[in-house]
């Protein structure tokens, strides 16, 4: 039998004319929301704006405030182990953190993530994470096992990943064709080096890098690379490739929210070396997604803590003490609760204690001064069909354009099993790595959701032709404070370190910021480590 | 004449001291034209080929490789026109036209219709058209020679020589290709060229003898290339007519893909986007194959679940059985199952099985009902196209048959239509894997379909039992006695080592490309 398929291409779509799109988009673009991470209340905070006295005094144990990945870990932990006399506040209208989703129910289309978008096989290290996973059913068997089978619902689909550059799509990100030869070479250098370290130990036969990274060796060889720039390390290194530099910047604005200037080369390193997670059914490379992105986790953890959890209540006062007092302003009932507890673990970004809590140590004070934020631009594109178009790999899960400021664009169906090709919805990154974060931050709300989808339909429009006549809402999600920037020196030659160890009694913490690097594992490792400290009292 | 683009302040470039003149101004316009046309027919050839034999960096890349190459010989034959420059220009631009114009048509239909060797005739026409476009630049270099000096007449032909060539490499993928289609493109720069035979015709009305025939070529052929762009439309219609050979009784494009029926004398066809579906002279070993070996083996199926088989045939099987008791069918394409409970001809063939009370249509997506519903089968026929693509790929993964399973009574079984295991050996018992690693026992086993060549299926439960020993029902092909036969695999189709197929690794789309590129030509 002669399957002539590509005559169908022929016949349908180029012998006979194409009408040109009928539908024309208004005078300006799509409809759409724009949203942020709390930023009205944010603002009413730092500014120290009253809030009303307190109405009602509670007791409780534990406190969780900030219901991200490190809070909710921290109670899926406690609630683990038998402990139930605890409450995680959230200040925003809905759990997650930088993993927080939209559902079907908002967007009848797809779920899409509003941050966080994947999570790659957790290394050997990341204990708590395989737990996790067993525990929501996408790890099966001995969570510890080398190479643990996980739910293939949860695996990211072939294909993975696809990079633009020069006209056409490539598999993978890693740049490979039309590469000059002395850049490939280079290339796979710089990979075999990244894997030299992936496999370092000290004599104590601590990983170099780990992950959680307070596991990892304290030798100065590797610490000391701290102190040093990403780019300081490769131009060291002797890496020059214009196409290696601009994937290693690609991978620290992916995952830090910094350039290569502006990212520590220990932490540059890293993201190359810690990754050592298999599978007995995927690729070491696998992630692990859904259509909400991390929101799956959010929303598995959210329902077994659906009893302790409150949305919508922003901590407003923190007194450490015996017990700790916290106010907490309560949107919905529009007044304040005062807390009295003995725990209190702060699972929210370090930045805003200062302007909430009293009577801090000092190094604390000194770290959350330290910590900087790099702001992100999270959009999401709702499709009446696919993006079309552009020679070579078919579409992918994260589909990255060469040389863009931008990080690409994940879609959100990818997961489904559909043979029909419905409407869809594009998940556009922006890491503002590209000016200091202040300034930044003026550029991320001085900017109106009309310019950013106006940029965005650009750049897409370029890759998609279909795109802009196609897109029918274009959602825009500002984290002002996304990601703490790993910077020179940050991470183990700053006050980051001195800060963990002076806590007031009862206090901990639970956020990825203390441990210097915006990852899920981090914020993971934190929760349950603070879980781990209230059992032990 | 206004139509054309005349250079943009061509008399301030020129200098003070020679102003061009209207014929060179004229002249120059046209090697602006007849660049953009010449780029145009390289394109065309360049992305039919593509579109027809795929893989376009080689198609592109040999037929441009060709075109230049016949360019080469067009302007080393240029040196061999000694007299009369107009009036062969003039020919020149009539026959590139007409080529040129009705290059895409007559590949399009040779490529339908089946007419020879198609690589021949494709390169063949590449080399013409470039030898007649690699003739004009210098023609009208020696014809401009009179008129401007050389340096000057260098530069500026070839300036707009490669000008022409921008435009057209702009418009090309942008407005041309996409909104008039290869067609209709190839027919409008055919014009343009005869076009510019017309105004040369009338720039060099003094020097030129014989004028009479070449106007009525010139407008010959402008008529016939009009008349092309007035019948282009027919042309798909014309070619789906050869491509199909047999009359098309219906055909219609449903959201999710072109469907065509044909009918020659007493034998039906069914085609979905080109691809045959069945021939109603050998369906019955196919539908029979695909439904009684599961039906008979093990206890008596009640309830019966067909995913895809939209056509009903599959369904007309299993209504044999009196003891069935419900057949839900699940098609993604409400065209499909109204079309073959309404047209008369496909009633006959399917015994108005669609219509049947114990039957039930629904029209879903196959996986997103399996995750949605709650209701479990006896036995389950998955009969989904070819794993073409990473969509359909999902269909045949070790995650979609757990999926599958859980819709999946105690005792039941379902079978998998699994391609070709001759023409993709490979990829059949990749989905034998796929299975048995989704914790199933597998049996596969082939048959003939004369109209499909050797095609394969795999049984499949979490306990298989064993083959019937006898068959209730009437079968045209299936007999118990000869069932133990499609279960054996002669050498060149028997099992060969294979990964299973998982979602996040796709390994079956990639080998089922690899080896239908082998069979197609």
């Amino acid at each position: 039998m002669l399957r002539r398929q590509f005559l169908a291409t022929a016949a349908g779509s180029l012998a006979m004319p194409l009408i040109a799109c009928s539908r024309k988009t208004e005078s300006g673009v799509p409809p759409g929301m724009l949203h942020d991470s709390g930023l009205e209340l944010g603002h009413r905070l730092r500014d120290r704006r009253p809030f009303p006295p307190a109405t009602e005094e509670r007791r409780i144990d534990t406190l969780i405030v900030g219901a991200g990945i490190g809070g909710l870990s921290a109670g899926w932990w406690l609630q683990r182990k038998g402990y139930a006399d605890f409450r995680i506040v959230e200040l925003a209208d809905r759990p997650g953190g930088n993993a927080r989703y939209v559902d079907r129910s908002e967007n009848p289309v797809s779920a899409h993530p509003l941050g966080a978008h994947y999570l790659p096989l957790p290394t050997r290290e990341a204990r708590y994470v395989r737990e996790l996973l067993a525990d929501l059913d996408a790890l099966a068997g001995d969570p510890q096992a080398a190479r643990p089978v996980y739910d293939e619902r949860r695996l990211c689909h072939a294909p993975q990943e696809r990079l633009y550059r020069d006209g056409f799509w490539q598999e993978g990100l890693l740049p490979q064709f039309g590469l000059p030869r002395a850049e490939r070479a280079e290339i796979t250098r710089f990979l075999e080096a990244m894997e030299a370290f992936r496999t370092a130990r000290d004599a104590e036969g601590r990983r170099a890098f780990a992950l959680p990274a307070d596991l990892s060796s304290p030798d100065p060889r590797w610490r000391n690379l701290d102190r040093i720039s990403m780019a300081d390390w490769l131009r060291d290194e002797g890496f020059r490739s214009p196409a290696l530099h601009w994937y290693v910047d690609y991978a620290c604005r992916d995952d830090f929210g910094t350039t290569l200037a502006d990212t520590s080369a220990w932490a540059g390193i890293h993201y190359f070396a810690c990754r050592n997670g298999e599978a007995a059914n995927a690729a070491s490379d696998s992630v692990l997604t859904a259509p909400e992105g991390n929101g799956w986790i959010v929303r598995a953890l959210a329902e077994r803590l659906a009893a302790q959890l409150a949305t919508g209540s922003t901590v407003i006062d923190v007194r450490p003490g015996r017990p700790h007092e916290v106010q907490v302003w309560l949107a919905a009932e529009a007044r304040t609760v005062r807390y009295r507890c003995r725990h209190l673990v702060w699972a929210a970004p370090l930045f805003l204690l200062p302007h909430l809590a009293s009577d801090l140590p000092a190094p604390l004070v000194a770290a959350t001064r330290a910590a900087s934020y790099a702001p992100w631009l999270v959009a999401n594109l709702t499709l009446a069909e696919p993006p079309h178009g552009g020679a070579g790999a078919p579409l992918a899960w994260d589909n990255v354009p060469y040389g863009s400021t931008g990080l690409g664009y994940v879609v959100a169906t990818h997961q489904n099993l559909r043979l029909a090709d419905g409407p869809t919805v594009l998940t556009w990154y922006h890491a503002l790595a590209h000016q200091p974060p202040a300034a930044a931050r003026q550029t991320l709300l001085g900017t109106s959701r009309e310019r950013w989808a106006a940029s965005i339909l650009g750049e897409l429009g370029r890759l998609h032709r279909n795109l802009p006549a196609a897109t029918r809402r274009i959602d825009v999600f500002r984290h002002g404070h996304a990601m703490i920037r790993p910077t020179p020196g940050a991470l183990w030659h700053g006050p980051r370190q001195a800060a963990l160890t002076a806590l007031p009694p009862g206090f901990h913490l639970a956020h990825a910021d203390a441990s210097g690097l915006s990852l899920f594992e981090e914020a993971n490792y934190r929760g349950v480590m603070a879980a781990e400290r209230i059992l032990r009292t | 004449m206004q139509e054309y683009p005349s250079p943009p302040a061509d008399a301030e470039t020129l200098g003070p001291r020679e102003r061009a003149s209207p014929l060179q101004v004229a002249l120059l316009a046209s090697v602006f034209i007849v660049a953009a046309c010449g780029l145009a027919y390289e394109l065309i050839a360049g992305a039919l080929a593509s579109y027809l034999l795929g893989d376009s960096v080689t198609q592109f890349s040999t037929i441009i490789g060709t075109y230049l190459f016949a360019m080469g010989i067009g302007s080393w034959l240029a040196k061999y026109i000694g007299r009369d420059l107009v009036g062969r220009f003039v020919q020149i631009e009539i026959a590139v036209g007409l080529l040129g114009g009705f290059a895409a048509t007559g590949l399009f239909l040779a490529f339908a219709g089946n007419f020879g060797p198609f690589r021949v005739l494709l390169y063949g026409i590449v080399l013409l058209i470039g030898i007649l476009v690699g003739l004009e630049i210098p023609l009208v270099m020696r014809i401009l020679k009179r008129e401007v000096e050389f340096r000057e007449l260098v530069s500026r032909v070839l300036s707009f020589d490669y000008l022409g060539a921008l435009a057209v490499s702009l418009l090309f993928p942008l407005v041309l290709a996409p909104h008039l289609g290869l067609v209709r493109t190839g027919l409008l720069f055919g014009l343009a060229n005869t076009l510019i035979a017309l105004w040369a015709l009338r720039l060099f009305r003094d020097q030129l003898r014989r004028r009479r025939g070449l106007h009525l070529a010139a407008w010959s052929g402008i008529a016939v290339l009009c008349a092309g762009l007035a019948g282009a439309g027919h042309v798909t219609t014309l070619a789906e007519g050869w491509l199909y050979a047999d009359d098309v009784i219906h055909a219609e494009n449903s959201p999710y893909q072109r469907i065509v029926v044909t009918r020659w004398r007493d034998d039906i066809r069914l085609f979905l986007n080109q691809n045959l579906q069945f021939s109603s002279r050998d369906e019955y070993r196919y539908h029979e194959a695909l439904v009684h070996p599961g039906m008979t083996m093990g206890p008596a199926p009640k309830h019966v679940l067909v995913l895809g088989g939209g056509d009903g045939l599959a369904v007309r099987e299993i209504l044999k059985y009196p003891q069935v008791e419900s057949v839900t069918l699940v098609d993604l394409d409400p065209a499909m199952t109204r079309l073959f409970s309404a047209a008369p001809l496909l009633r006959k063939l399917n015994g108005d099985a669609l219509a049947h009370p114990k039957v039930r249509v629904i029209n879903a997506d196959a996986a997103r009902w399996l995750e949605d519903g709650e209701q479990s089968f006896d036995f389950v026929i998955v009969d989904f196209p070819d794993p073409s693509n990473h969509a359909i790929g999902k269909l045949y993964s070790t995650g979609f048959y757990r999926l599958l399973d859980k819709r999946l009574r105690p005792q039941a079984r379902f079978v998998v239509q699994a391609t070709s295991p001759y023409y993709a050996r490979e990829s059949f018992w990749t989905v034998v894997a796929t299975l048995e690693a989704s914790g199933f026992q597998t049996a596969p086993y082939h048959a003939l379909v004369p109209s499909f060549g050797e095609w394969g299926y795999i049984l499949a439960a979490r306990a298989l039992p064993p083959l019937p020993e006898r068959i209730e029902v009437p079968t045209h092909f299936i007999t118990p006695e000869t069932l133990p036969d499609l279960f054996r695999f002669p050498a060149d189709m028997a099992r060969v080592p294979a990964e299973p197929n998982r979602m996040n690794e796709q390994t079956l789309v990639r080998t089922f490309e690899r080896e239908w590129r082998h069979v197609q030509r």
